[in-house]
């Protein structure tokens, strides 16, 4: 793989800060002492003349992959939605599992940038700005599926609040509705956030454009900040209130898609555990598909220094700590069945294990449940090999984890006569391909265009931030600090 | 903080009027200790610049907090109520009423539950509170900061460019009242800058 060129020598470089020695911190930037440097090293990949032939061969796949969806997609609106392979009674199937799917990978971005910031979590610095922008694309890929499942896509205002033909309106006491509410305001927000916290790296990069049109696009986006002090105050606390927002939104989110689910009466459904369990699963999978995504990133654009093996260490131990709740979920689902001495709840989950989609259900149990806990060994979490195929296993086993809720419930439920068969066609399996194409395209422009890492945000959390920095360091204020103590 | 128009300059544009004087400092600590000096020295029409919020620069110089959270609480106030009346007008009642054109709400009775379903209308409620008060948040901040704008006159400047990469920049403006081209030029000399440089307006 060709890299954009950074620092070739790695003779005497730091690149281990994983020690967790109590009275010594970490630094979270490596092999930098000046804030040029975090500007050079990020801005670098989106002023680079040459692209790396890498993400000319991702983006041809993932352009392929989105060319893909859009033939199933017109397909599917051409014909109707009966070209997938859901029929009475799986009327819920790869769609709804899509959209899941998709919108619990969106959680991990908003919970790094507004829990983690909350929590005065320096290390989220490194990754929040990615990981804000795969929430947004992820929703993107998300939206996509439940407004072409309503088949009538040219009927789909229908899920805004306006009086169809019949003055009727849509119906609020129905979860659905709540979820168009909850996901709107999930994308809005998220956007919002994501470039409010880019607006002062995209005015660097206006400043250092060389090119006219450079200038002119990034210099449109910065909206002429010019990091004016007065307007930092303003912007923080507006940070701040857009995490504290942002926060009970997240967990929000999650829980009335779980609804969906929940306020049915469908044997596996109908259980008070979800907005919790959904939420834990969507941090899971989440932060599984950040580490996919920042592992071959800081490789292919060098930004070793700045998503550092700390930063990735961080995330896994989120992945074993969540993949151990999301696996006490699945615990506490098959003994409430059977405390509550309902037989078909008893019934569902028996047939989930072991019924005709034992096999989804065996490996969403092996993916999710014993996968993560290899990294309770430090040397796993911190090899970079490992953690990538383990969390491409996270992503494998989350999407089986709502095929085997949607599914294997609505396929058994009460009576035996109504039971049915799903069986995906290629129009089913090439959406949901093809949802990754559009996924990586976008993912992929992000990294070549706009800065992938928050460079205001990062230079902040250096040592060299903290005005008393040099107190500890220079000679002249040694005095000064020792008289003022 | 927008400047307003110099009427005399745009009239004799072969000596255009001055917009201020910036000085250059290199680390956080500098600029800290210099925006203590411009403040206490009175100067009032004066900003710090910097590639990050640095810590302490707000008290350093004496910035007021910000109004904006109780704004956005009485937008987040303002959602719920819009959600509750939403729901309530399409879902529960038979009202009429003029919103571009005539509507009018539909009661639906589902499954027995009653017509003002409250527990049932909470969600709504909660992501229009959310979502109103983020979007207030978001405009709001970038409205108060007067942005966003095409131009200023600090970008004339190439040395100011590096206000958003690793330089601290303190800027004094013309209007200021205690503001003279050689006084203060002198005054931030004394600050100890790297450099000092004129601005036009």
């Amino acid at each position: 793989m060709t890299s954009i060129p950074v620092d070739p020598h790695s003779g005497g470089r730091v690149t281990d800060n994983t020690g967790n020695h109590p009275g010594h911190r970490e630094p979270l930037v490596l092999n930098m002492d000046t804030f040029g440097q975090v500007t050079q090293q990020v801005c670098q990949v989106a002023e680079a003349r040459r692209t790396p032939m890498a993400w000319y061969f991702l983006f041809a796949i993932s352009l392929g992959g989105m060319g893909f969806l859009g033939f199933c997609v017109l397909y599917l609106i051409l014909t109707g939605v009966g070209v997938w392979g859901l029929n009475n009674p799986v009327m819920w199937a790869y769609d709804i599992t899509n959209f899941v799917f998709w919108v619990g990978i969106g959680h991990a971005g908003t919970l790094i940038s507004a829990i983690l910031f909350l929590f005065r979590q320096k290390w989220r610095t490194g990754i929040n700005r990615f990981a804000e922008a795969m929430t947004i694309f992820a929703v993107i890929c998300a939206g996509l599926f439940p407004g072409i499942h309503v088949g009538r896509v040219w009927v789909v205002y229908w899920l805004f609040p306006l009086p169809n033909q019949m003055e009727m309106w849509p119906q609020f006491r129905s979860p659905l509705l709540w979820d168009v509410f909850a996901v709107g305001t999930y994308f809005t927000v998220s956007l919002m956030f994501w470039f409010t916290g880019m607006v002062p790296d995209l005015a660097t990069l206006r400043d250092r454009a060389k090119g006219k049109i450079q200038q002119i696009a990034y210099g449109a986006f910065a909206l002429g900040w010019r990091g004016s002090n007065r307007h930092w105050h303003r912007y923080e606390r507006a940070y701040l209130l857009l995490a504290a927002l942002s926060t009970p939104l997240v967990l929000s989110v999650h829980s009335v898609v779980s609804f969906d689910f929940a306020t049915s009466q469908l044997p596996g459904w109908h259980t008070t555990i979800f907005p919790p369990y959904f939420v834990a699963g969507a941090i899971f999978s989440g932060f599984a598909m950040v580490v996919t995504l920042a592992v071959p990133a800081r490789e292919l654009f060098g930004l070793k220094d700045l998503i550092t093996i700390r930063h990735l260490d961080n995330m896994n131990k989120i992945i074993l700590v969540t993949g151990c709740m999301v696996g006490y979920a699945y615990a506490m689902e098959f003994f409430i069945a059977w405390y509550s001495g309902a037989i078909y709840e008893k019934f569902a989950f028996l047939n989930r294990a072991f019924g005709q989609y034992w096999w989804s259900y065996l490996l969403m149990v092996a993916c999710n449940v014993i996968t993560p806990q290899l990294f309770w060994f430090k040397a796993l979490r911190t090899s970079i090999p490992i953690m990538f195929v383990l969390s491409l296993f996270v992503n494998v086993g989350m999407w089986f984890e709502r095929f085997v809720i949607i599914v294997s419930s609505l396929a058994n439920d009460f009576l035996p006569t109504s039971w049915g068969v799903f069986t995906p066609t290629w129009v089913d399996i090439g959406t949901f391909v093809g949802s990754f194409g559009l996924f990586t395209v976008l993912f992929l422009l992000f990294c070549r265009f706009i800065p992938m890492i928050a460079i205001a945000e990062v230079k902040a959390i250096m040592p060299q931030a903290d005005p008393h920095h040099e107190d500890h360091h220079g000679d002249a204020h040694e005095q000064d600090s020792e008289a003022g103590s | 903080m927008s400047a307003p128009k110099n009427v005399a300059a745009n009239k004799a544009p072969a000596r255009p009027a001055l917009y201020g004087l910036i000085a250059e400092f290199e680390t956080p600590a500098q600029i800290i200790k210099a925006a203590e000096q411009v403040r206490d020295a009175g100067y009032k029409w004066w900003d710090c610049c910097t590639p990050f919020p640095v810590h302490g620069l707000d008290q350093a110089m004496g910035i007021r907090t910000t109004i904006l959270p109780v704004l956005v609480f009485f937008a987040g106030l303002s959602g719920t109520i819009t959600a509750f009346c939403l729901q309530t007008f399409t879902n529960s009642s038979d009202f009429s009423l003029w919103a571009v054109v005539w509507v009018t709400g539909y009661p639906f009775l589902i499954s027995g539950k009653p017509l003002l379903s409250l527990q049932a209308f909470i969600p709504v409620m909660f992501e229009l509170t959310i979502l109103f008060s983020a979007l207030t948040t978001v405009s709001l901040m970038f409205g108060f900061n007067g942005l966003p704008r095409l131009h200023h006159p600090l970008f004339r400047s190439k040395r100011f460019r590096r206000a958003t990469d690793d330089r601290f920049f303190v800027v004094i403006e013309a209007r200021d009242p205690r503001f003279f081209p050689t006084r203060t030029r002198e005054f931030l000399e004394s600050l100890d800058p790297i450099s000092i440089e004129a601005v036009e307006d």
